[in-house]
């Protein structure tokens, strides 16, 4: 890499006041032609092109953005990371893409602020404790850290948890995955972002799709704001546009578009060093190294395309979050805001290539998508360079939908959508 | 979050209702014979506009009657409301 982060490289830059520092990557115009063309510059579809460049020698390739890389849901989650789903398919695929996080600010050369704070998934009633029990179950056959707690030993380990049984919802014990944790969201598009540019990938921002040319059974390119690209391979990694940019195409996915929220409060010292995580309240709160509370809601139980988000929603929210944190009650919230996030009806992502020859799609990941973001574009690298899945999003084709084979993660999706 | 003219209700808030998707998808009369293409279709393939979309509503905290509903996905704007088993209007 040309211009390497290090200890000397601050040092150096230090004598000219910081003022020399060259651009993370460039801002190019379009080619008239490319090899392959990823729509989306968030994290998925950024990390797509690194890996397609690093892997693969797919150095002719560009990223198309309608916004600013990083500004969709890859600015707009909680940042959280974890691998611990229940199914065979999910846990490769998840874990895969942990694996891959535990290196990545080494690789990238950008820090990326990867901490294992480890993630505790709470149960509320003896359902919720027979599913996570079974979980954990799963997870360790699978190779996953997973272990059970006690509600004593939730209280030890977050010791603000509010462990009375004469709340609405007590606590009856949790799940904790140690290596889990969260990163910083927006590092990891820019570290992405500067990897692929510096292999050659064009980044381009400004940029919307606006039309898909088919020659029958394969693609030809795109039209887009900056002109038509001629290119023999698309990969769309839309997040909550994907059903927009497949109607382009003439496809339809089996997908729902909703509002899904996300709320920080005002910074404060240390109080929570781990995230904690409530299906059955539908509250989980992390706090971030500047010292707010990230909190996530709920989505909206209807197609919108607003990154608005009901009142409603997040109201629900805090109500149990102040029942389990009653610390938390004098706290005020500072902002809040919604991504649109692409609902799967089995609550997995799809990875996979189309009935269109050089269409691929990478989209589905609804409310839990940043987790697996070095894993989502390693694999879908390898599907849009081989014409092939992988063996570990085999499981993720589009076709399960018309066999029946569904990777149902409901359970897993850390709170109810 | 927006308000809904339930047309058994009246105006109220969106949170008394639930939202049961896109309208008009006709259930299939002979189950028997659909192939599984046909299945995914009916079962899990959506338009999902952004833009003007039919869809079902139910008055869950109200009357709890389902009725159909025009609206514009980019920003929830509502155009119609029209009970169930009526003509959808021309937007």
């Amino acid at each position: 890499m040309k211009n390497k982060y290090s200890i000397f490289s601050l040092i150096k830059n230090a004598f000219s006041q910081h003022e020399n520092w060259k651009q993370a990557w460039g801002n190019p115009e379009p080619k008239k032609e490319y090899e392959a063309v990823i729509i989306g510059g968030g994290g998925h579809g950024l990390a797509t092109a690194y890996y397609l460049a690093k892997k693969h020698n797919m150095k002719n390739i560009a990223v198309l953005e309608k916004g600013w890389i990083g500004g969709g849901n890859t600015g707009r989650n909680t940042t959280i990371i974890r691998s611990n789903y229940l199914w065979d398919a999910s846990a490769g695929l998840y874990d895969h893409a942990l694996k891959i996080w535990e290196n990545l600010s080494q690789e990238l050369n950008y820090n990326i602020m990867f901490s294992q704070r480890g993630v505790m998934n709470l149960a509320h009633n003896l359902q919720d404790v027979r599913d996570l029990k079974r979980r954990t179950h799963a997870n360790r056959l699978n190779g996953i850290d997973a272990v059970w707690l006690d509600t004593k030993q939730v209280k030890e380990f977050c010791p603000i948890i509010n462990i009375s049984q004469d709340i609405r919802y007590p606590v009856l014990g949790g799940t904790l995955q140690r290596r889990a944790g969260t990163a910083r969201h927006d590092a990891v598009a820019w570290g992405y972002a500067r990897g692929a540019d510096a292999m050659g990938v064009d980044i381009i921002q400004n940029c919307e799709v606006k039309g898909i040319k088919r020659n029958g059974d394969h693609v030809e390119g795109l039209d887009t704001t900056k002109g038509f690209i001629k290119t023999k391979k698309i990969g769309v990694v839309a997040a909550g546009h994907s059903s927009v940019i497949a109607n382009m195409a003439g496809l339809k996915l089996p997908l729902e578009s909703k509002p899904l929220q996300a709320l920080v409060s005002e910074p404060v010292k240390p109080i929570i060093d781990t995230v904690v995580m409530s299906n059955a309240v539908h509250a989980y709160v992390s706090q971030s190294d500047k010292g707010e509370l990230v909190i996530g809601a709920g989505t909206d139980a209807y197609i919108s395309y607003t990154q608005r988000g009901s009142h409603d929603v997040v109201e629900g929210t805090l109500k149990a979050i102040l029942e389990l944190y009653p610390i938390f009650s004098r706290m005020k919230m500072l902002r809040q805001w919604g991504g649109i996030v692409d609902i799967c009806p089995d609550a997995s992502p799809i990875i996979s290539k189309t009935n269109i020859k050089g269409l691929y799609f990478n989209c589905g990941w609804g409310t839990g998508g940043f987790k697996a973001t070095p894993g989502s574009g390693d694999l879908f690298a390898h599907t849009i360079a081989n014409d092939e899945p992988h063996k570990l999003n085999a499981a993720f084709n589009l076709n399960r939908f018309v066999s029946g084979d569904l990777v149902d993660e409901h359970g897993a999706a850390a709170v109810a959508h | 979050m927006f308000v809904i003219n339930c047309p058994y209700c009246g105006e109220r808030d969106q949170s008394e209702f639930s939202c049961g998707g896109e309208a008009h998808i006709v259930r299939p009369k002979q189950p028997t014979e659909l192939s599984d293409d046909e299945w995914a279709e009916y079962l899990f393939m959506r338009k999902n506009i952004k833009g003007v979309q039919f869809e079902r509503w139910n008055h869950a905290h109200g009357c709890r009657k389902w009725f159909n509903m025009v609206r514009d996905t980019s920003n929830d704007k509502i155009h119609a409301v029209y009970k169930m088993g009526e003509k959808p209007p021309v937007i």
